[in-house]
């Protein structure tokens, strides 16, 4: 049975991996990339395209430099001084590193959700609209409208839709992670980045945020970071393997699980070590 | 839904120029808030010395060291500042005897012994201590304290060193209490139970381990103290007098650098007079004074601040 | 053989702790004696001011006979010298620590800075005094008014607002400012939108506490001239005024004990206006205490 489906796996697998160049673009092209922070070298080399409207899972053990990653793609990681770096991440073709790229423009069509949910202390509504704000969009009418679309997509909505104007601490810790998302929906971007975005919640919200993870991928490019390799099994389509600093393995998500190419990955999948 | 907002986003692009234009210009006025606060220092020394060193011009900076006469009023006025520095230093002296022991004793009590309840009772009457003005301490001083001290001390007169010191002594009991205890209660816990552990009661804890450990917190704000004694104004300019002698009985009345300057600009020195001028070189001496104890305040609570 | 004597440590430990008791009665009496200086304070205050606050005594000029006197000018022109020195200390202060913790680089002009600030809040006032006088009356010829006032005072409680107003800040996470970030705003967006609401709590709380400094202060505004007795409301920002603490000031100096009488009464209307702002901070730090 098992040697069955490898052997078929192994077959289709080269006309799938064509069928995949073919069907989607590249949203992110990755290239040589190293990081440091200081002295300390995070990042190694990483070469790594990521696929649009897919969701695309990162795994690996803790300290690998998978949120460095991460936030290299929205540029996030510029926030720490220390910071260096060299090779190109290029963004629907653009070097998003290069001199005259504008950073506001990138982080406008690269949302990003992060592990602990992290809402402004402002009212739900304040949270939603905190983006279009930010972009210029003044009108009442068009904000509301934006925030009611923007908490239906993000499966809020019907929870909170009569206390708008509460401030958003008063939201359980799931919900708090949903009007991020909102939030980050708001500006209708084309990626979302989600860095463990799940850890710090109880498993019904997690769940709940699954499940919208995959709504989203119809219409976003999701990278999702995940410590549970059932969750990033359930909900992805492509998966990367980081270990220090390195891609081990970057492959469609089934393939990854079931036939994993490098003796690492098949360690850290099967539990022996992170 | 009919709302595209990537659109909308994209047409307020217009005002990305004019965003970039603040992104600018917002920093630039930051930057010019904080250089109030360096100008202030330059026009505070500028000040000072420009007209001190005009002040030299007519007398002379030895006399104005040792000279042991501050008279500068009339035809034969006279310039030593010594009777003022001394009246400052037996004031500051007199509160630091009132407020060290009070001080450190309520902050040993707070850090080590106090239930939370009588913290939370003890704490915020420091705290409105330390908020009333120095001129209803001064009031206090003159109309209560002197009065007081009268009943023990017979002929002290109205105006004299031992009552407003005390009161500035008082007046400074809050700050030397709650940096004291800051200092203490960074003390980490390990270190008590170490000794409570080997059967230390809490009293030779807090003296033994906890009050040497914080000791540069307690010194440092000792050196803060004394330097908020020597610059303070209203409680001297109500009840010291103003007869600068060089003196150390408490009983008589005296003067402070800063009751000095006040005593001036109250009355009406002409404005170009060397009186006039005298004000800034008292001025300038005061200033040298806090300004050496808050420097060494801060140099012992850096140099010395314990690792743990 | 026992190398420690039992009987011995037995008796050092009866008077160890007789030492430890009475060493904390002494502790605890130096605590209680604020709240003792406090209460007689507040006692002799009220006792000898109380029956002269009336109406009339806040609604008269000062005069020569203590029955008719009042506080109108030093009221209104307290409310006029905050009315110069809050804007300017809070707008001065709050940008200073804006600056020192979000541009700032980490260099020698940043740490002369930091330097400066911290010096400057052990300054006597009465320097500031003479900095007024010499910059704000004589140099810039702003005259005994209340702006000469306004801005010794503003620098005066500068340091106390630029402090608060960089512990308010630094308290904000960085979550915060990632989740702006993220969302493609720029760092003065974010500083605006984010860090300023967050931080308001905080600046204001600082703020009304440095105010409540500055309208007790007395030594400075005698120094730059602020008049004692003047029978007259303050027209704008260029007047000659008076304040409460130095009306209260000349009160207390003078020779008659009537005189003090008035003065404690001045004293409770300036105390009362101390309680009220500070209840005021207080409400805010507590309202705002618990976030993030
Ligand atoms: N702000 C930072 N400054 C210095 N080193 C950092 C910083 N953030 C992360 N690192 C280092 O970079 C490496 C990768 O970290 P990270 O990307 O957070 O890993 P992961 O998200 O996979 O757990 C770790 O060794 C970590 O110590
Ligand atoms: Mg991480």
């Amino acid at each position: 049975m098992m040697n069955t489906v490898k052997d078929n796996k192994q077959l289709s697998l080269v006309s799938l991996k064509e069928k995949v160049q073919e069907e989607t673009k590249a949203i992110y092209a990755v290239e040589k990339f190293n990081l440091w922070y200081g002295e300390n070298q995070a990042l190694y080399g990483i070469d790594m395209s990521i696929p649009m409207n897919k969701v695309t899972a990162i795994i690996g053990p803790s300290g690998c430099g998978k949120s460095t990653f991460i936030k290299a793609l929205n540029r996030m990681v510029e926030l720490v001084p220390s910071v260096r770096m060299n090779g190109t991440v290029k963004y629907d073709g653009e070097n998003i590193f290069s001199p005259k790229y504008k950073v506001e423009e990138l982080r406008t069509n690269v949302g990003m959700v992060f592990q602990h949910p992290n809402p402004f202390p402002k009212s739900i509504y304040e949270n939603v609209v905190y983006g279009p704000r930010t972009h210029g969009i003044k009108k009442k009418k068009i904000l509301e409208e934006i925030a009611e679309k923007s908490l239906k997509e993000a499966a809020l909505w019907d929870e909170v839709k009569d206390r708008l104007d509460e401030n958003a601490f008063g939201l359980s810790g799931g919900q708090q992670q949903r009007l991020c998302i909102a939030r980050c929906l708001a500006i209708e971007p084309d990626v979302i980045l989600m860095d463990e975005p799940t850890s710090a919640l109880d498993p019904v919200s997690t769940g709940k945020i699954e499940e919208l993870v995959q709504n989203l991928k119809k219409r976003y490019s999701i990278v999702i970071i995940t410590h549970n390799m059932q969750q990033a099994a359930r909900i992805s389509d492509k998966t990367a393997f980081f270990l220090n600093g390195q891609v081990v393995e970057h492959a469609d998500t089934a393939t990854l699980f079931s036939h994993p190419e490098d003796k690492r990955t098949e360690d850290y999948i099967t539990g022996r070590f992170g | 839904m009919t709302v595209n907002i990537k659109r909308m986003i994209n047409e307020k692009k217009a005002n990305r120029r004019f965003l970039s234009i603040l992104e600018k210009t917002v920093p630039a006025f930051f930057l010019l808030c904080a250089s109030i606060s360096v100008l202030t220092t330059i026009g505070i020394t500028l000040t000072l010395l420009v007209e001190t060193v005009t002040f030299f011009n007519r007398i002379s900076i030895i006399e104005f060291l040792t000279g042991t006469e501050w008279w500068p009023f009339g035809e034969n006025a006279s310039y030593g500042i010594l009777p003022l520095i001394t009246g400052t230093l037996l004031i500051t002296a007199i509160a630091m005897l009132v407020a060290l022991p009070t001080g450190l004793a309520s902050a040993i009590y707070l850090s080590e012994f106090a239930p939370g309840n009588v913290r939370k009772v003890v704490k915020p009457v420091l705290e409105v201590l330390a908020g009333i003005p120095t001129i209803v301490y001064g009031f206090f001083a003159l109309t209560f304290v002197t009065p007081m001290l009268q009943l023990f001390i017979k002929d002290l007169p109205i105006f004299n060193a031992l009552s407003p010191g005390i009161v500035v002594g008082i007046m400074i009991i809050p700050m030397i209490a709650s940096l004291s205890e800051d200092a203490m209660s960074s003390v980490p816990d390990s270190m008590r139970e170490g000794a409570l552990a080997l059967g230390s009661t809490r009293l030779e804890v807090a003296l033994k381990v906890v009050v040497p450990a914080a000791l540069s917190g307690i010194i440092a704000s000792f050196l803060l103290g004394v330097s908020r004694a020597i610059g303070e104004t209203m409680i001297v300019s109500v009840a010291a007098g103003s007869t600068p002698t060089l003196t150390t009985d408490v009983t008589q009345s005296i003067q402070t650098m800063t009751g000095y300057i006040v005593q001036v600009t109250l009355g009406d020195a002409s404005y170009g007079s060397t009186t006039y001028y005298s004000i800034y070189a008292v001025g300038m001496t005061l200033f040298v004074f806090t300004l050496l104890m808050n420097l060494l305040a801060q140099y012992i609570s850096g140099r010395f601040k314990e690792e743990y | 053989m026992n190398l420690v004597d039992k009987q011995l440590v037995q008796r050092r430990r009866k008077k160890r702790l007789f030492s430890n008791r009475i060493m904390r009665q002494i502790f605890f009496s130096a605590s209680v004696f604020g709240i003792v200086v406090l209460a007689v304070l507040l006692y002799r205050i009220f006792r000898e001011g109380l029956p002269y606050l009336d109406i009339d005594f806040l609604t008269s000029f000062a005069s020569r006979f203590p029955e008719e006197a009042g506080i109108k000018a030093a009221i209104t022109g307290s409310v006029w010298l905050m009315a110069v020195t809050a804007p300017v200390s809070v707008v001065l202060g709050v940008g200073t620590a804006i600056y020192l913790e979000e541009y700032a680089k980490e260099n020698m002009f940043t740490r002369f800075i930091r330097m400066n600030i911290s010096n400057l809040a052990g300054v006597p006032s009465v320097v500031f005094g003479l900095l007024g006088l010499t910059v704000f009356v004589r140099l810039m010829e702003m005259g005994r008014s209340i702006i000469a006032g306004g801005f010794t005072m503003s620098l005066l409680i500068l340091p106390i607002i630029v402090v608060a107003s960089q512990e308010a800040i630094r308290a904000i996470p960085n979550s915060q400012y990632e989740a702006s970030y993220a969302m493609g705003a720029t760092k003065w967006q974010t500083i605006r939108r984010v860090v300023l609401p967050a931080a308001l709590p905080g600046i204001l709380t600082g703020g009304i506490l440095a105010l409540s400094r500055a309208i007790g202060e007395t030594a400075p505004l005698l120094m730059i001239g602020a008049l004692s007795f003047i029978a007259y409301l303050p027209e704008n920002i260029w007047s000659g005024f008076t304040v409460l603490p130095i009306q209260i000031f000349n009160w207390t100096a003078r020779p008659q004990e009537e005189f003090h009488l008035v003065a404690s009464t001045g004293i409770i209307i300036l105390l009362f206006i101390l309680l009220l702002m500070n209840s005021v901070a207080v409400l805010i730090r507590h309202k705002f205490s618990k976030r993030y």
